[in-house]
């Protein structure tokens, strides 16, 4: 038993320790907050939680049948105290997590503008048999399997899928969230460094699913207006006739970028989803939908 | 029109040799034991005392047995993603390409769930329910014959997947819209599918005994409040199972008819929306765990009085602790997609009904321990699981509050993460309270102890294996490993995910343990021969018989007058230094009789389930008419009771005394 809980420990130890491109190596507010309240819930819970396991492991050896110094109680089986006692140790630990539980949803509600002096970025994120979509609609470009961000300044999704169900996440950023067909989901976070940080649909969805990461660079201001630039400057143009092609299912796509990006096909993609059936494809009444 | 359906010959992949070797072996082994069964002569026996048996003991043995080789089967898919995964690392693929991968992961999830823990735990309370609440059976014995066989039609059909066609590629739970016919156009889904409706219809016909079983049929003098607490969380678990199950039912009859009939519940298109499958899937999948975990805790609160010495600290808490999950278990299923984009009330309001069953469960561990403090432990090898799970569940339940926190949770769902916290609590919590109550019911279902050594030895691989195959899938989580990965390019994982591979190695040790005690035991039964009835100084009903009981559980109808009923009434013998008086006036018994309903039942639930998969109309009609005419022809039976006669009663009594020692 003592080697479990020690392996448990140890391992604990070693993630605290730090370990690169995870949760637990935030590098932007929402991430940060994120790791704070599963730091601060896992303190609160192990105040209670190891001394149970010392607890018992105390109680259970020194009350074994060979220990002739136990006094054997054969009718302690009730006691009001401690019955108080051991309903009010979890529900006082509950109390505390829940009220974190409470604020936490509500401050890091994934929809919630980040406030900031700058204005958030759009990007409208599709999740595609088995590649990732990403348009900027202010600035009419899009890139596949590869989203720049300036560092510094929120970004704002909008996310909906092609058709299965993925989970937009990078873990160093923000938490995830699902992208479905025909509803949209709201995500918004803030990269405060420059660097490049690991996305990925987290959500199973198929064959091609494992190959369904993209980096994420984090450039600065200047590195944003450049990569803006260049990308205008060449590549195919997303419209209805490419967006059919690209949503042919197709794994391990490597990142590229489209030049110019028709008005309103994200919305499309939102009514009209993936493979229609001619006369049956209905627009989603507004309240359906899961934005808000 | 073709008479087969969709079925081919190109149904059976002749092209993968991984799956064509294990179905070779596999079938090798089941040929080998029916080839032995045959020439031994056994079938007649098998058929007369096993097959149609309407006993609830042996109906609850056949469970676990059931579910002790399925365990084997779903190792083997757990072992195979935990190698596949440590090997396919940078430009690795490993061995099992994503279309065998994808299979193994949801076929895991499908057997361990369904067809491990469930017949585990129905199993356990089969045997041991009628037995504690000290009558003969359970309300419906044929009933409960059904069920068990309804769960072996859902068993083989999941395993004929692996021989013919293949199974779901979606997960366990099988989310649409991938599970739609547009996605998973194959019979993978399907199989899935049929094999869990012909399971859940036992699954619930056997809630539904239960239920009535513990609320009516009880011994004379047995209230609600001296029931044995195994029985109350058998309780609580059954209720869940008849209000849960028809959930899923439904939920799996609205996918079906959007595969067969082009309905649009859950599809892309025309309206269909699949948020709700996933609300639905919960609403069930939630309550699931529950009815997994309960009868759990209860082998754990009669392994922990009986152990040590002691009745169970906070009888009462307990059962107010075990009927409170039961009811909070349907406040919390949203907890299981707080990343869909539900507003922040509705994602608080889960998160906090989620951390509030962790209450009476955390009372639960308390009581456990205040039951062993003043006790006399005696170090037996269910104590062990006992220990082993309380030291390990509460972890288990500290990453479970974590994830019922909003803001972590969508840092941490759908990574290995998730994985690792619902491997800490099923595991600890679901598998070894049933191995606690295997070893601990071992000795009255067959007459002589499982070996103590070697039981100890599973334990120990079980326990270290577990942990080392879960702990590092909590760091990679942190990392950001999605789940369900059929290979990944992030080398930093490798090492952890070798340590996870190097665990399943050791439960493999520890399953390999458990193999050798039973066969060791049998060889030793003589020496482990229990002659009393009572091997462990029990507190309840079900060691005042002998071991194993009759077909009639008790000679003469027991009487409650107390909590632990058993015990007390030694006490009282001993305080009296007499044994207790032996000239009962017998009576005659009637027991139900042995009916092929069941099997029946099964065989032509499987013939239909089969032909629905393969489309083949004509054999799914008279699976049909088969399973309609079987209960057709059970309900015109004239007989169905055999009488024991008073004397045969008196002798196996006789025969048999309980003797009651210190």
């Amino acid at each position: 038993m003592r080697y479990g809980s020690l392996t448990a420990l140890l391992l604990l130890a070693a993630t605290l320790g730090g370990c690169d491109g995870g949760v637990l190596d935030p590098k932007g507010p929402i991430a940060l907050a994120e790791r704070q309240i599963l730091f601060n819930a896992t303190g609160i819970m192990l105040a209670i939680v190891i001394p149970v396991v010392i607890a018992t492991l105390g109680v259970a050896f020194w009350f074994r049948a060979s220990n002739e110094r136990a006094t054997y109680r054969p009718n302690f089986v009730y006691s009001g105290r401690v019955e108080m006692l051991v309903w009010s140790i979890p529900l006082m630990t509950v109390l505390l997590t829940g009220i974190v539980a409470w604020i936490g949803s509500y401050d890091l509600d994934p929809p919630k503008p980040i406030a900031s002096p700058s204005k958030a970025i759009k990007v409208q994120a599709v999740s595609l048999d088995w590649k990732w979509l990403f348009i900027y609609p202010e600035l009419g470009i899009a890139s596949v399997n590869h989203l720049t961000i300036p560092a510094g300044t929120p970004v704002s999704f909008e996310l909906t899928s092609s058709g299965v169900m993925n989970s937009f996440f990078v873990p160093q950023l923000a938490g995830q969230i699902y992208t479905m067909a025909g509803m949209v989901t709201r995500l918004n976070l803030r990269a405060d460094h420059s660097g490049t940080y690991r996305g990925m649909s987290a959500n199973f969805s198929g064959d091609g699913f494992a190959d369904m990461y993209f980096n994420v660079d984090a450039v600065t201001p200047d590195g944003f207006a450049k990569w803006v630039a260049a990308t205008r400057s060449g590549g195919p143009v997303l419209d209805a006739a490419s967006y059919a092609a690209l949503v042919k299912p197709s794994k391990a796509v490597a990142p590229f970028t489209y030049r110019s990006v028709t008005d309103g096909l994200f919305a499309g993609v939102v009514n009209a989803v993936s493979q229609p059936v001619a006369g049956l494809c209905v627009p989603y009444p507004k309240s359906m939908r899961a934005e808000r | 029109m073709n008479l087969l359906g969709k079925l081919t010959l190109d149904a059976v992949p002749l092209h993968e040799p991984i799956i064509m070797g294990t179905v070779g072996c596999v079938g090798a082994v089941i040929l080998a034991v029916l080839a032995w069964v045959t020439v031994k002569g056994y079938v007649p026996y098998l058929w007369r005392e096993w097959i149609t048996s309407v006993d609830h003991k042996r109906i609850g043995v056949m469970y676990l047995l059931l579910a002790l080789i399925m365990l084997v089967r779903g190792f083997a898919d757990g072992i195979m993603m935990r190698t596949q995964q440590a090997v396919a690392v940078g430009g690795a693929q490993g061995y099992l390409p994503p279309e065998h991968f994808d299979q193994i992961f949801s076929a895991h999830g499908v057997i361990m769930i369904f067809f491990v823990a469930m017949p585990l735990v129905i199993g356990l309370m089969n045997f041991a329910v009628p037995l504690q609440l000290g009558v003969r059976d359970v309300a419906f014995p044929t009933m409960n014959s059904i069920s068990f066989w309804l769960t072996a039609s859902g068993v083989l059909l999941t395993n004929v997947s692996l021989a013919v066609g293949e199974f779901a590629k979606t997960g366990w739970f099988a989310y649409p819209p991938l599970s739609e016919l547009q996605f998973s156009p194959g019979v993978g889904v399907d199989y899935y599918l049929w094999s869990l409706q012909i399971s859940g219809i036992g699954t619930l016909l056997s809630g539904v005994n239960f239920v009535t079983t513990i609320l009516k049929v009880r011994a004379p003098g047995m209230g609600y409040m001296r029931m044995p607490v195994f029985c109350w969380t058998a309780l609580a678990s059954n209720l869940l199972m008849v209000a849960a199950f028809p959930v899923l039912t439904a939920l799996f009859a609205m996918l079906l008819l959007d595969r067969y009939l082009g309905f649009h519940f859950f599809t892309v298109d025309a309206g269909g929306n699949a948020m709700m499958y996933v609300n639905l899937f919960w609403i069930w999948g939630h309550p699931e765990v529950y009815i997994l975990v309960l009868p759990a805790f209860g082998v754990f609160s009669e392994v922990a009085a009986t152990f040590s010495g002691k009745s169970l600290f906070g009888y009462r808490s307990m059962v107010l602790a075990t009927m409170a999950i039961c009811v909070l278990s349907y406040t919390v299923w949203l907890h299981h997609f707080f990343t869909m984009g539900a507003s922040a009330s509705v994602n608080a309001f889960f998160g906090i009904t989620s951390m509030i069953i962790g209450v009476p469960t955390g009372v639960k561990v308390f009581n456990w321990l205040f039951t062993m403090y003043g006790g006399r432990v005696r170090f037996t090898v269910p104590v062990l699981w006992l220990i082993g799970f309380m030291v390990s569940f509460v972890f288990g339940g500290l990453t479970g509050v974590l994830l019922a926190l909003p803001p972590v949770d969508w840092q941490v769902h759908n990574t290995v993460f998730l994985v690792a916290h619902f491997h800490h609590v099923i595991i600890p919590g679901v598998l070894f309270g049933c191995m606690a109550g295997y070893n601990y019911w071992f000795p009255k279902a067959f007459g002589f102890k499982l070996d103590e050594r070697w039981g100890k030895a599973a334990f120990w691989c079980w326990f270290i294996g577990f942990h080392l195959a879960f702990m590092p899938l909590y760091v990679t989580g942190l990392m950001g490993m999605p789940r369900r990965m059929q290979h990944t390019d992030v080398a930093a994982w490798q090492p952890l995910l070798w340590v996870a591979a190097a665990g399943a190695v050791v439960i493999l040790a520890g399953i390999v343990c458990q193999i050798v005690q039973i066969v060791v035991s049998i060889r030793n039964r003589e020496q482990l021969r229990d002659t009393t009835g009572d091997p462990w100084g029990g507190r309840t009903l079900e060691w005042a018989t002998a071991s194993p009981p009759p077909a009639w559980n008790f000679a003469v109808q027991p009487r409650v007058n107390e909590i632990d009923a058993f015990w007390t009434r030694k006490q009282r013998v001993l305080a009296r230094q007499e044994l207790p008086a032996r000239q009962h006036k017998y009576e005659p018994i009637e027991v139900p009789k042995n009916t092929p309903t069941g099997v029946v039942t099964a065989f032509f639930a499987v013939i239909a389930g089969f032909a629905l998969i393969w489309h083949i109309w004509w054999m799914a009609g008279a699976g049909v008419l088969g399973v309609a005419a079987t209960l057709l022809a059970f309900m015109f039976r004239v007989h169905d009771e055999v009488e024991i006669s008073a004397e045969q009663v008196g002798t196996f009594d006789r025969a048999h005394p309980i003797e009651v020692t210190p």
